[in-house]
């Protein structure tokens, strides 16, 4: 393919954020008629991009070229104008207006002043009925799916420019994972109507964390690590070992014997058992049973279903389908207390706003799921509570050590292993840790794997997610494997198991 | 419903229109028709009960546009933030402030009507301008903000004076007094102006591009934000027209009782956002129209003729009335709100 | 300068900036009144500006310490000027029925009814909160503008005298020489500081305003606490209630109790508890309800006009709001520190200083990277 001009180039974007060098000089270009895949793991400075591209975030370095001309993007409606449209994951529509409203609000056709509804619904009919969709436009958009919403959002975009001959249509589309919520017929139909847009010639951006999507509609994709450029390839030069290593720089078989296995083989009886547990939407019936003493380990790339399937074994979120067993006895699962009240705790990957009340004090947050077991008229004895507390800070080595400190003021290892203490104390028979490494340093990771060997070797069983596969792997007796919110394999942790045969699983997606 | 148009691709990810029952329940139209269906059902109500103590005289009918003309104008204005997500508690205060700003100046300064209309305007607007500025560039709560308006204005009213200004000018008793012959009866130049505000209202709410960034902040400020539209500048502009509203409410309100007083339409906003509640607009904002809260504003208007007229019922059944009709309104725009997220 | 750590400790305190403010305001009043301090005893009562301070302000504090809990959890009850009118209604209404107004039991009964209806109130408002999941700005609407016409509807319209010597103690009476309305007001405070800080439900009440999700995932039983604020705030509300009856020996159903759900909003954010919820403070609060009383009184006896009361409270609450809005400190320090972090046009790579530099943790803004 002959390459044409690109009609987008970014070239050596910076930005930082307070203490976080977000980006360091990241090149990235688009050519019309293409769907480019941007990839990289958590953190590695996709959002970022493309939020700098969208002027969400003012760039501290680099330059935008659009078309071959160096463009100054400050706000969103200056890129809409520039020509650069988004549709974010959570469609940013106006439910309460119509469809056509929502595709031309900003803009509509006016005369004298005067909204001219009948050539806006004429004209927004015609619109989707180019793109070949069925939609009513006089309808309200929260009378549709979410699946509908999100095309009505790229049709919004694409839209832009349509009336009154204002600005110069839409030139890139920028697609931040519009996937993660919609199932495999509303996938289709959005990859038609990508594809409809490639050919009229506009240059698509596409952020998923489904692989296989990647494979099925892009043409080229982008790789970034850590803020930094990894490489450019075409998707049919690329397969998905190679861009799994690309992703978390490191080749495959040099992960080989990182791990040592030294798992204590004490594991008990089965305590959780979930039979075809799933949750539309959240993630594909699963079966799983973790035992007591045992860790499981949940391996897969960032949205494929980890963390909705701790969510489901903790209660957090409703299942609508399979049962929950936890010591022998079936629980429902409507709320968290029942969780709880059967021995299960659950630290969140999100420790701010799940987890944490960052106005409360060290003390105050580590008993406080103890407290809410005992209820508000018996409160933890002075002494008593104090002692724990104390114990626990120096169990796990929090700083400061002072129970009084704020935990919002805390660094995010200290926060973790609050939130850490706040489970031990209440003596679980289940521990769910959902990335309890990301963001904190070397020392302190270190000291959470360490203890959560302890723990099981005190018989707590112990589910583990992490994205980091070695993790999983030095830690787990069984591994689960996700991918595309699906449990596709569990495997017996044991020599032969290693963190390529793990990759290979994710990115083949076979059943063992 | 919707026109089934030729889908050469992927039938089966089309979304069957909304079943008619859904519809029918989903419609933002409902509440409206709820609240007019009551309002209607009451007036004959009325008519049966009352008929040989003239209840159905079209003048009583018109009477419930002049009583009420200065909480109308007042309530549209209280829509415009509550359409945006906001609320404003500074009305009653700006209405009251306004009366005896006007009779002040009008008496004791010997200013013409013509002249202080103008000035009594535009300082209920640019109070409701500082605190949309304050809102917006401040992140604070739109209740607090506008019960510092409440009490600043209330303050500024007992500053002037603490006594009660009858207006004596002739120029405004004449206004007060003029009536506009329609055949069956008249109506007063405040019913005039308030009907005049409310279509005015319409017209900007449903075919100016401000009007539907209103519903659009109102229904989600964040995507507003997003899809490019200045919301920032939407919302300074909802608060200056109740501003704007409240002052022209006063005004009304000056000519209807001809005099100022401090504590004139002391908690006035409660009945502009109870009417504006019953006229079927959310109050979490982004869904509800403007004739709503006319129909509103008539109930509450109504029940208070009908109280009049029943004779033996005394005036705080009026409130009693009010907030029952609140408490079933605020209940089924809940249902309402939970069945569409469902 | 050694005392600094002493004196940040002391202007980091929480009750600081309340208690300067209601020290400065005092003072305020000295070169008018030089006798403001002094307490005198007349007919075995003591007299002075303080007491009448604390005496006048008694139904205020009751209801901006229930309102403490109801915004603690993050929500706001506009329902208590309301509730006061009902609970002065009802007990004067029946006392006034009574052959003989100063029987004890028939006092005490009445009391009973008035703050039954009060708790009735409340489970009101909390089922709407915490049941319906109704905005509580828009559920204790409903009572705010309902319960007034009640009021009336059980006055009859009437302002209802009553002549109860026993009655007339709670809000009117004298005992160990001060005001008996003290003794209920310590008596309230202290019993809900023992609620909260003996019990758990301050703590669990913090964690539900301060982070309502990680609450939920922590197993708190959100619903029971919200409900049992309203009902505390509303019971609150019904002694107010109570004392505003007793001390005027009428019950008003029109004016009793007028815009104090207004004043005790105020009083919770003067004393520093966030209208966002979370952290509260009783102390806090009824320092907060002590400053609007003295701001009151002040302004009487510095001899400016009464009615610039309104004026000046609002502007209270517009200064004490712009202190605690972080857009707003973020735009006064962007002025003292500098250009702030992301600030467009720099091109180059700005140093890091800046950033590590800045103030305070919470000055910095909240972004998450990717």
């Amino acid at each position: 393919m002959a390459e044409p001009r690109p009609v987008l180039e970014m070239t050596g974007i910076v930005k930082e954020f307070p203490g976080v060098r977000a980006l360091s000089g990241v090149d990235f270009r688009l050519f019309p008629g293409e769907i480019h895949a941007l990839m990289g793991e958590n953190g590695a400075g996709k959002s970022t991009l493309i939020k700098v591209l969208t002027g969400v975030y003012a760039l501290d370095d680099g330059t935008i070229t659009l078309d071959g001309q160096p463009v100054q993007i400050d706000s969103p409606l200056q890129a809409q104008q520039a020509g650069i449209s988004t549709v974010y994951q959570e469609v940013n529509l106006c439910p309460n207006l119509s469809v056509a409203e929502n595709i031309f609000i900003g803009r509509e056709p006016t005369r004298f002043g005067r909204i001219q509804w009948n050539r806006m619904r004429k004209e927004a009919a015609e619109l989707v009925d180019r793109l070949g969709l069925d939609i009513d436009v006089t309808a309200p958009l929260s009378s549709y799916p979410l699946a509908v919403q999100q095309l009505v959002a790229i049709v919004r975009s694409v839209g832009t420019g349509d009336s009154d001959g204002e600005g110069s249509g839409t030139k890139v589309l920028v697609l931040d994972e519009p996937t993660s919520s919609l199932d495999r017929d509303e996938v289709l139909e959005l990859f038609r109507l990508m594809r409809q847009l490639r050919d009229e010639g506009v240059a698509i951006l596409f952020v998923s964390h489904f692989l296989d999507q990647i494979y099925e509609i892009c043409d080229r994709m982008t790789v970034l690590r850590n803020g930094g450029l990894v490489g450019e390839h075409m998707v049919s030069e690329l397969d998905q070992v190679g861009l799994i290593e690309l992703m978390i720089g490191k080749a495959l078989d040099q992960l080989e014997g990182l791990h040592e296995h030294q798992l204590h083989s004490d594991v008990g009886e089965t305590l959780v058992k979930a039979d075809s547990l799933g949750r539309t939407g959240g993630i594909a019936p699963f079966d799983l049973e973790i035992k007591k003493g045992e860790v499981v380990g949940l391996a897969g790339l960032l949205g494929s279903g980890r963390t909705e399937l701790a969510r489901l074994l903790f209660g957090a979120d409703q299942p609508d389908s399979g049962k929950l067993t936890i010591g022998g006895k079936q629980v429902s699962m409507s709320a968290p207390n029942d969780a709880i009240g059967a021995g299960v705790a659950f630290c969140s990957e999100n420790r701010k706003t799940e987890g944490l009340v960052p106005d409360l004090t060290v003390r105050e947050n580590i008993i406080l799921a103890l407290q809410a077991a005992r209820g508000w008229t018996r409160p933890i004895p002075v002494s008593q509570r104090d002692e724990l507390v104390a114990k626990y800070i120096k169990a796990l080595d929090i700083r400061p050590a002072n129970p009084e400190a704020r935990v919002g003021q805390l660094s995010g290892g200290n926060q973790q292993k609050v939130l850490l203490a706040r489970w031990l104390i209440t003596q679980p028979k289940m521990l769910i840790l959902d990335e309890p490494t990301r963001g904190i340093d070397v020392g302190a990771k270190a000291e959470i794997q360490k203890l959560v060997v302890s723990l099981s070797e005190e018989g707590m069983a112990v589910l583990y997610i992490a994205a980091e596969l070695e993790e999983v792997l030095r830690l787990s007796h069984t591994i689960g494997v996700l991918r595309d919110r699906r449990l596709v394999a569990r495997l017996t942790n044991g020599p032969e198991i290693t963190t390529s045969k793990i990759l290979e699983t994710i990115a083949s997606g076979e059943h063992q | 419903m919707s026109t089934t148009t030729k889908t050469p691709t992927a039938p089966e990810s089309r979304t069957p229109a909304p079943s008619r029952a859904a519809t029918l329940l989903g419609d933002r139209r409902l509440p409206v028709l709820v609240t007019a269906g009551l309002f209607l059902a009451m007036y004959v109500a009325g008519l049966s009960r009352y008929q040989n103590y003239g209840f159905g005289e079209p003048q009583v009918f018109m009477n419930l546009f002049i009583d009420n003309g200065y909480l109308l104008v007042a309530a549209v204005g209280v829509t415009f933030v509550i359409l945006s997500g906001g609320i404003d508690l500074s009305v009653g205060s700006v209405i009251g402030f306004t009366t005896m700003f006007t009779a002040w100046l009008v008496e004791r300064q010997g200013l013409p009507i013509l002249v202080v209309i103008p000035m009594a305007l535009a300082v209920g607007a640019f109070g409701g301008f500082l605190m949309g500025y304050v809102i917006h560039n401040f992140e604070i709560q739109p209740f607090i903000v506008t019960l510092a308006g409440l009490f600043l204005f209330r303050g500024l009213c007992l500053v002037i004076s603490k006594e009660s200004i009858s207006i004596g000018d002739p120029s405004v008793s004449s206004m007060a007094g003029a009536q506009v012959n329609l055949g069956a009866g008249f109506l007063s130049i405040g019913a005039i102006v308030a009907l005049v505000v409310l279509a005015g209202a319409f017209y900007v709410l449903h075919y100016t591009r401000f009007g539907r960034r209103v519903y659009a902040v109102g229904g989600n400020e964040q995507s507003a934000l997003l899809m490019g539209l200045p919301q920032g500048g939407t919302k300074i502009a909802v608060y200056t027209i109740s501003g704007f509203c409240s002052a022209l409410a006063g005004l009304l309100f000056t000519l209807y009782i001809q005099s100022g007083d401090p504590l004139h339409a002391t908690g006035m906003e409660l009945d502009a956002i109870a009417a504006v509640v019953i006229g079927g607009t959310l109050l979490t904002g982004g869904s509800g129209y403007v004739i709503g809260t006319l129909f509103g504003v008539l109930v509450l208007g109504l029940i208070k003729s009908i109280i009049q007229f029943e004779g033996t019922l005394s005036s705080w059944w009026t409130k009693i009335a009010t907030g029952v009709l609140l408490c079933a309104f605020i209940l089924i725009q809940r249902a309402m709100t939970t069945r569409k997220k469902a | 300068m050694t005392t600094t750590p002493r004196w940040r400790a002391l202007t980091h305190h929480h009750l600081f900036w309340p208690v300067a403010v209601l020290v400065v305001l005092l003072l305020v009043n000295v070169p008018f009144t030089p006798d403001f301090f002094s307490i005198r005893m007349t007919n075995g009562h003591l007299h002075g500006s303080l007491v009448s301070i604390v005496l006048f302000g008694s139904p205020l504090i009751l209801v901006a310490v229930g309102m403490t809990l109801v915004i603690a959890t993050g929500g706001i009850d506009l329902s208590v000027g309301a509730v006061v009118a009902i609970t002065g209604a009802l007990t004067c209404s029946y006392i006034s029925d009574q052959s003989d107004q100063s029987a004890l039991s028939g006092v005490f009964l009445a009391m009973g009814i008035g703050l039954l209806a009060a708790v009735i109130c409340g489970l009101w408002n909390g089922f709407l909160v915490a049941r319906m999941g109704i905005q509580p700005i828009i559920a204790t609407l409903i009572i705010m503008v309902a319960g007034r016409g009640v009021a009336q509807l059980i006055t009859d319209g009437q302002i209802i005298t009553v002549n109860s010597e026993p009655f007339k103690m709670i809000g009117g009476g004298y005992w160990l020489t001060l005001p008996f309305s003290i003794f209920v007001v310590a008596v309230v405070v202290a019993v809900t500081v023992m609620l909260t800080r003996r019990t758990a439900l301050g703590l669990l009440v913090e964690s539900v305003g301060g982070n309502a999700e990680a609450s939920r995932l922590v197993g708190i039983r959100s619903r029971r606490i919200k409900i049992m604020v309203y009902v505390f705030c509303a019971v609150c509300a019904g002694i107010a209630g109570l004392m505003i009856s007793s001390n005027t020996s009428a019950a008003d159903g029109n004016n009793a109790g007028l815009w104090i759900e207004l004043d005790a909003i105020l009083a919770v954010v003067i004393g520093g508890t966030s209208l966002l919820g979370g952290r509260f403070s009783i102390g806090g609060t009824v320092v907060g309800a002590l400053v609007i009383q003295t701001l009151t009184t002040t302004i009487y006896t510095i001899g400016v006009p009464t009615q610039t009361n309104l004026v000046f409270k609002a502007a209270v609450v517009i200064v004490v709001c712009l202190l605690q809005s972080p857009k707003f400190r973020a735009k006064v320090f962007r002025g003292k520190f500098g250009t702030k972090p992301g600030a467009k046009g720099g091109t180059g790579q700005p140093a890091a200083a800046p950033a590590d530099t800045a103030p305070a943790p919470e000055a910095a803004p909240k972004m998450e990277v990717s």
